[in-house]
């Protein structure tokens, strides 16, 4: 039969040289092998000192965006929780009051809005839905927990820092992955 | 009656005593940094790091080591021979420890108008000796293994005893060819004779017995590739599965001991023992201080000790194990065989000399 790839060898039978029972030839072979790769590079990466960079499109927690006057993107319009394969989002809307337009920058807004991240399954399709740009994924991933409780994310913990009072909170949270605003009066 | 008491070098007995604890305190310390250097030596041959998390470069991490097998629970099982299971790692150290009395760390200090060595003891029977001590360094293993009362560390003893056994045959008969050049079986003179300006060192003289030595110290300390003992993939941890906290650490020192006293013997014997490499030692000793060169001399022979436990773990992860027929074969049919034939040729040659080259 012919052979399929160009590596197939023929096994060697035959019975062993004198200069191959000696076995010490081939132990310093080995072992210029081993001394070798004590000089390769390591592929190890420090972990805690040095972490690898993800990659531009990596899908991480969630972060519910702020316009740049630090106002709640979100109105609770559910298009994130319909997209959502997973049934991850839960949100109840509520009316703006008086006073409230430094806060919220339309009439409606979410207040309560939780993401179950034992369900997530990070897919980005909540950021794809949006209309207002009020999510979107980041680069860091959901820490341990002790309770299935602490993996479903209120607004306390998705809701990014408010670029105003807190700017450096705020770029380190965004990362580079908030778009600028260009839609200052909303669409 | 009080004269002769009086009439002791207590000095000398001072002196002796400060030595045995330093010899016994380096010994130690080196072991716990071979432990250390094994796992380095591990991950750099295996492209890895090894543990760099304890202090600089995992430098601490033997005493984490040590303070992790001091803390742990100590289980002696009810099927034991208790007396027996306390006294196996404890024999195996004492054995592993008692080797190093005769070996000579340096030549000497000229300090406070003494003449001080630095070697315990230089018996005329050093070598003698040494064999003496490490043939009982098998009932450590033997005692520990039989007293757990269980057949996997039975098995691992007995594999151990009759390993030890049949390589202790041709270190033996290696050693011979060497003392038939040196004459004397004292190491301090064996390290003498290699320290006179012009004459190699006797591996020169001896290489085939030095190899027959080397593989047979190998086996002797139980290290791969003759590691049978503690086989894990076939008997779960050999001897010493039973043993749990210090008395697991006292087997697994011993191991690292006896590492370093057959480094330290096969530098001695075939390596020109504490000699400083491309120096005339007796005309340094002349032209400079004698304590200077002395240090220099602890400094040469501890670097050739760690060059050889390098040597010992470059083989444990080069090499695989040896099944049990291969190690037996190796032993009896192939080193005894070859020293015999050394020794024979040894002793033509030493007795063609003695007669000045005339048949």
């Amino acid at each position: 039969m012919e052979p399929l790839t160009s590596r197939a060898r023929a096994v060697d039978r035959k019975p062993m040289t004198l200069w191959e029972k000696m076995y010490l030839p081939a132990i310093a072979k080995g072992m210029s092998i081993t001394f070798g790769h004590m000089f390769k590079k390591k592929p190890t990466v420090n972990y805690p000192e040095k972490t690898r960079p993800f990659s531009p499109v990596f899908r991480g927690l969630h972060v519910l965006n702020r316009d740049e006057q630090g106002r709640e993107r979100c109105t609770a319009c559910g298009l994130c929780a319909v997209a959502c394969p997973a049934e991850a989002i839960t949100m109840e809307g509520a009316e703006r009051l008086p006073g409230e337009e430094n806060l919220y920058r339309e009439e409606k807004y979410a207040a309560k809005y939780e993401i179950n991240m034992l369900r997530c399954i990070f897919c980005g399709l909540c950021e794809e839905a949006c209309p207002k740009d009020a999510i979107y994924l980041s680069e860091t991933f959901a820490p341990a927990n002790y309770t299935r409780k602490g993996f479903i994310y209120g607004k306390e913990e998705l809701l990014i820092p408010n670029p105003v009072t807190q700017p450096e909170e705020f770029a380190k949270a965004a990362g580079g992955r908030v778009r600028p605003a260009d839609d200052s009066n909303g669409i | 009656m009080y004269l002769t008491l009086l009439s002791v070098d207590w000095f000398l007995l001072i002196e002796k005593a400060v030595l045995i604890a330093i010899i016994i305190s380096v010994s130690l310390l080196v072991a716990m940094y071979e432990t250390w250097g094994e796992r380095k030596v591990a991950a750099f041959m295996q492209d890895r790091r090894g543990p760099n998390r304890a202090g600089p470069g995992g430098l601490f991490q033997p005493l984490a080591d040590g303070l992790k097998l001091f803390m742990k629970e100590e289980i002696i099982p009810n099927s034991s021979s208790r007396f027996l299971f306390v006294l196996g790692p404890g024999l195996a150290m004492l054995t592993a420890m008692m080797t190093s009395a005769v070996v000579p760390w340096s030549s000497h200090f000229d300090l406070f108008g003494r003449h001080i060595s630095l070697q315990i003891a230089d018996i005329n029977i050093g070598i003698l000796y040494i064999f003496g001590v490490v043939s009982m360094g098998v009932y450590g293993i033997m005692i520990g293994g039989w007293a757990s009362n269980n057949k996997f560390s039975l098995l691992a003893a007995i594999r151990g005893a009759s390993q030890i056994i049949s390589y202790e045959l041709a270190m033996g008969l290696s050693i011979i060819a060497l003392l038939m050049i040196t004459g004397s079986l004292s190491l301090k003179d064996i390290v003498e004779q290699q320290q006179r300006a012009g004459h190699p060192y006797y591996v020169v003289y001896q290489p085939l017995g030095f190899l027959i030595f080397l593989i047979c110290a190998f086996a002797e300390c139980n290290r791969t590739p003759f590691d049978l003992s503690e086989a894990e993939n076939e008997l779960n941890f050999g001897y010493h599965q039973e043993y749990s906290s210090m008395k697991l650490g006292f087997y697994l020192f011993a191991e690292y001991v006896n590492m370093f006293i057959s480094s330290a013997v096969m530098a001695t014997l075939y390596w020109g023992g504490y000699d400083v490499p491309f120096l005339n030692d007796a005309a340094y000793a002349q032209t400079h201080s004698q304590n200077l060169l002395a240090i220099f001399q602890i400094i040469s022979m501890f670097g050739k000790i760690v060059i050889f436990i390098f040597f010992f773990m470059w083989v444990r992860w080069t090499i695989p194990r040896f099944r049990y027929d291969q190690l037996m074969r190796l032993g009896w049919k192939i080193l005894i065989p070859l020293a015999i034939l050394n020794m024979l040729v040894t002793g033509f040659l030493v007795l063609l000399k003695q007669n000045h080259w005339h048949f």
